[in-house]
């Protein structure tokens, strides 16, 4: 820093206004828009305008009965009005409505629509007797309690489903049925392939990045244009190369044909090891650029000096050099496990359907299923995910020690 | 002096980023209309017959996207407010859906020549039928000399090694499981309607899931039939004919247990260009346009009469020819309105696994 | 240990300062002083030559994919593998005569400057007043600019999704641009942090003292020094967006089609060689902006 903390206020506000701009520019563009995203993972708006007066009707139900007539009536009033709102003016509350619901209880997509259809026509008698006689389903306890759930202005729902959980009618907290338990399995695969990419990376890019730090000053520049070329050309390049080096009849296979190692051409394509590759590939120079920045202007002298003392090399590498150099292999490791949480087009590209990890669910939900809700929480688990890591990193070694790599 | 060096800096940065910015202001203010189809060799074919001959005739710009279906992707665009798409292909279930849930402007006959012009299948509320087509079980003769006949050896991976392509989705895959495992064709939706049922198809699909590679877009199955990705793949009927034709292939298909339905175009609620929409529905719903169509990729057409002029060998290929209809199953769509959603659910759960 | 002669020091303009991804703290001590020279030779030759082949095997892994696939786009054939058939530039001629490669290039190019553009001038305002001052609430201010390093692209892809469509920002070449110089500031002010280190301050307090005012003093003193830096800094933006797949996938339209995402499309529809003749030209792009930041970098 050019000036101390007792900078005159003048200067303060000189800085403040230097650093505005970008400041506010990133508040417009990336930080409300992403707060706005992410508050949608607690926030219920799509049942309430639909069905209100059920909602009143219910909010003194306790949850371990069917609730009486008057939920029933006010049912099918709100139905009816929202149905004809629709029809008017084509807003779709109430498929927006069935498809919230139906993510908390199967088949409430069919259910709701169908109902509205049915009970627009006028009937005689209980309002209870008539939507039963639509559907038995109405006359349990799920549908009205998912309802209830839905109510909001705000729930737990998407944040305790990317976890496998879910509340019952009574509000208490049980573990997700079997088939729609996925979530659970799909955060420890992302977190796993990205621990496997940072441990591949760093075996690999340490020897690598000492190479370049202690080979003769002729060498470096082409050692060091081996790492950066392929760290400046583009992800979806690089991408692509894996695509066409693996597919059936791509250069990897029609090669090993032609050597006839293989008697036929290998799958190597649409699986996890093909993602892991090229994960591995494409963040290798993120583990390099660092290590070999905290290589480079560490004091040789220790190491040495720990040699001269009698000490083996290897154990001098171990005691001395390792330890300083561990500040770059933090910085690395950070930034490759950091993005590695975050990759999305590589295997979307190179893996099957199993092998897809969060950032994909994100995409998914938002771009094919409409579930706003489930995009976030499942957002906010990738960044709790980052916000985790980079407190360890913080704690571990510290923000202080980190230079520009 | 301090704010006011900050501001002409402030204010060149902004002069000269304008430049950049201008052109796309200005565009995205009139936007062209943009037609969303399905790609590959189909949307080539469409390039050809439909979209190029329309802006001949002095039509303004037409921007294209493709997409690869799922209703989904509809209600996004309307519900995030940031709809960019006018006129859409959509499948038979989506156009249903949708327009219950007010996604699609009401089609108006009357600017597109009327309800009389179309065969009756191709007439809807919010949309006009494009084109006949058939889900098929293709394979490559180059490889597999004596194919695969029916979906029963599709599933037999004994006699028949090698992967198997599907398209991402329960619609077809569900059907065809159940017709593998012997459902007669009139029995399947009986059964796909009870919840045992839908039990029996993922089991079948179970014994086959390590074998599956999963298609979304119609482009692909030739392209992993091509390359030997797969052994065999369930395909839209046109995209092998035309790869056989185009790009020199000797693909086979097995006709027996097809899925056959129809697509439709639809024009997107709210859009701007509505006005040209249906005068580009209006021109490829002309006889004369659509016969233009089959030749290039064999896929029916819908406007009565267009089938008049065509030669034999381009009707031998389509899914209405008598031959390749028979033991056919025709999509339910009034069963996907109902269970495209949850089914959509258990699918994804149960292949992301 | 026998202590060689001195080796000179490795050439500074390579040295590893071009991944500026890590975050710069406004309070990191000084660089650390010049290392003595480092020994380049180490004394165990059998452990050196299995360095060099591992080392030398690391760097095919990581040159060899991109190097391997690109002939292919020369070929007269339609296959992905080799031998070629034969040589063309029918692929290419494909890339310039389609309606979606080259306007998608064009597009690129101009996002990209745009966005380039727009970052490089905050960035370099807000990095400059990091530097100069030191204010309250720094460590958060700092952590806020340097966010988009580490959120994913596909939640700022949704998020914006969201936040532009109704103000009419989606299929817009403004909202496209704003996005990606939203991701691409902070490796400008990281890498306008790392000039700026070099700059000595008391050049600025020399200038007031002759009268010049601190824009002047900004304008005339510091500028052309830190200009690399700068420059440098927008040239990783400019890379950031040429590389970005999933904010341009989520909010731009049909018309606003960048080459990577008609890349991405591309790959999910058909591999044809026209998609490794882009490929091509993205290479090529990115040789030619590693080739600036070198040169920019070069100490002088």
């Amino acid at each position: 820093m050019a000036q101390g903390t007792n900078a005159p206020l003048k200067a303060r506000l000189a800085a403040a206004a230097l650093v505005a701009p970008l400041l506010l520019f990133l508040l417009g563009v990336f930080v409300l828009p992403i707060g706005a995203f992410l508050f949608r993972a607690v926030q219920e708006g799509e049942v309430a305008p639909v069905l209100p007066r059920t909602l009143a009707a219910l909010s003194a139900w306790d949850g371990t009965a069917p609730p009486g007539e008057p939920a029933f009536a006010a049912l099918v009033e709100d139905l009816r009005e929202a149905r004809a709102r629709d029809q008017q003016a084509g807003g779709g509350g109430i498929a927006r409505a069935a498809a919230r619901l139906n993510a908390d209880l199967p088949g409430f997509r069919s259910l709701l629509p169908m109902t509205a259809r049915r009970v627009a026509q006028p009937f005689e008698g209980e309002a209870r007797a008539a939507v039963l006689a639509i559907s038995e389903e109405w006359g349990g306890i799920a549908p009205w309690g998912a309802i209830r759930r839905a109510g909001g202005p705000v729930s737990d729902f998407n944040l305790l489903a990317v976890l496998d959980l879910k509340r019952d009618a009574t509000g208490s907290l049980a573990t997700a049925p079997p088939d729609e338990a996925i979530f659970r399995a799909i955060l420890w695969r992302t977190l796993w392939m990205g621990l496997l990419a940072t441990l591949i990376c760093l075996g690999v890019g340490y020897p690598l990045a000492w190479l370049i730090a202690t080979a003769p000053p002729r060498a470096v520049p082409w050692l060091m244009a081996g790492v950066l070329l392929p760290f400046w050309t583009s992800l979806i390049v690089r991408t692509a190369a894996w695509m066409v080096l693996l597919q059936r009849e791509g250069v990897v296979n029609a090669a090993l044909g032609a050597l006839q190692l293989t008697s036929g051409p290998l799958p190597l394509l649409f699986n996890r090891g093909a993602v892991l590759l090229a994960m591995v590939h494409i963040l290798l120079p993120f583990m390099v650029l660092p290590i070999y920045a905290s290589l480079k202007s560490l004091d040789w002298r220790l190491p040495r000096a720990a040699v001269s003392l009698g000490a083996a090399p290897a154990l001098a590498f171990w005691r001395v050099t390792l330890p300083l150099s561990l500040p770059g292999v933090g910085a690395g490791c950070l930034l490759v496990f950091i993005q590695a949480l975050g990759f999305y087009v590589t295997p979307a590209l190179l893996g099957g359907a199993n092998d897809q990890m969060l950032p994909y669910f994100v995409a998914f939900y938002a771009s094919r299923t409409v579930n706003w809700g489930m995009a976030a929480a499942l957002s906010c688990l990738i960044l709790a995910a980052v916000a985790v890591i980079l407190a360890v990193y913080g704690r571990l070694v510290g923000f202080s020690r980190m230079r520009a790599a | 002096m301090l704010r006011r060096g900050f501001g002409a800096m402030l204010a060149l940065g902004v002069g000269l980023l304008g430049t950049g910015l201008s052109g796309g202001a200005a565009q995205a203010q009139g936007r062209d209309l943009t037609i969303v189809s399905w790609g590959g060799a189909y949307q080539d074919a469409q390039r050809e017959v439909f979209f190029r001959p329309w802006q001949q005739q002095g039509n303004a710009r037409l921007l294209e996207e493709t997409w690869d279906g799922g209703v989904g992707v509809l209600r996004a665009k309307i519900q995030s407010g940031a709809n960019n798409w006018d006129l859409v292909q959509v499948e038979s279930e989506e156009l249903l859906l949708g327009c219950e849930e007010g996604l699609f402007e009401k089609m108006d006959y009357a600017a597109i020549g009327g309800r009389e012009h179309y065969i009756p299948e191709a007439v809807s509320e919010c949309g006009v039928g494009n084109i006949l087509y058939s889900f098929v079980l293709a394979y490559d003769r180059a490889r597999m000399a004596d194919g695969p006949r029916s979906w029963a050896d599709f599933f037999d991976t004994a006699k028949f090694p090698g992967k198997r392509g599907l398209r991402r989705g329960p619609k077809v895959t569900l059907e065809i499981a159940l017709l593998a495992d012997g459902v007669a064709p009139g029995e399947v939706y009986k059964l796909l309607g009870t919840s045992a049922g839908v039990d029996r198809a993922f089991r079948k699909l179970d014994t086959l899931k390590q074998d599956i590679i999963w298609w979304e877009r119609g482009s692909q199955p030739p392209q992993l039939l091509a390359s030997g990705e797969v052994a065999m793949t369930n395909a839209y009927n046109g995209r092998i004919s035309a790869a056989n034709q185009n790009d020199g292939r000797n693909f086979g298909i097995a006709w027996s247990g097809n899925v056959f339905t129809l697509d439709s175009w639809v024009i997107m609620k709210g859009s701007p260009n509505k006005a040209a929409a249906l005068d580009f529905l209006k021109f490829v719903g002309q006889p004369n346009v659509q016969a233009g169509l089959p030749p290039r990729i064999p896929y029916g057409v819908t406007a009565k009469g267009a089938n008049a002029n065509l030669a034999p060998a381009v009707l031998a290929n389509l899914p209405t020819a008598p031959e390749n209809a028979e033991g056919a199953l025709q999509l339910n769509d009034q069963f996907w309105l109902d269970n495209l959603d949850k089914l959509n659910q258990r699918f994804n759960n149960w292949v992301s696994r | 240990m026998s202590a060689g002669p001195a080796t000179p020091r490795i050439p500074a303009r390579i040295a590893g300062r071009e991944a500026p991804a890590a975050p710069v703290p406004p309070a990191a001590p000084p660089p650390a002083p010049p290392p003595t020279p480092a020994r380049m030779r180490a004394p165990l030759k059998p452990g050196r030559i299995l360095l060099w082949a591992f080392g030398v095997l690391a760097i095919l892994f990581l040159l060899a994919p991109v190097l391997a696939v690109l002939p292919l786009s020369f070929s007269a054939g339609s296959f992905l593998h080799y031998p070629l058939p034969g040589l063309s530039l029918r692929w290419y001629a494909d890339f310039w005569s389609s309606d979606f490669w080259l306007p998608a290039l064009w597009n690129s190019l101009r996002v990209g400057a745009a966005a380039a553009l727009l970052a490089g001038v905050l960035g370099t305002l807000a990095a400059f007043g990091l530097w100069r001052w030191r204010f309250p609430g720094q460590a958060v201010v700092m952590a806020v600019l340097l966010a988009p390093m580490v959120v994913p692209a596909i939640i700022v892809a949704v998020a914006l999704l969201l936040a532009f469509g109704p103000l009419g920002l989606t299929s817009s070449f403004t909202g496209l641009i704003l996005g990606h110089a939203a991701l691409g500031a902070p490796f400008v002010v990281v890498t306008v942090l790392a000039a700026l280190q070099q700059f000595d301050a008391t050049q600025l307090r020399a200038a007031a003292a002759c009268g010049a005012s601190p824009v002047r003093a900004f304008w005339r003193v510091c500028l052309p020094q830190i200009a690399p830096g700068v420059a440098a800094g927008a040239v990783f933006a400019f890379a950031t967006s040429l590389d970005e797949v999933a904010v341009a996938l989520f909010i731009a339209g049909p018309a606003q089609r960048t080459l990577p995402r008609q890349m991405f499309s591309g790959l999910n529809d058909s591999i044809s060689l026209t998609i490794m003749a882009a490929a091509m030209v993205l290479v090529l792009i990115s040789g030619l902006m590693l080739l600036a930041v070198t040169l920019l970098r070069r100490p002088r």
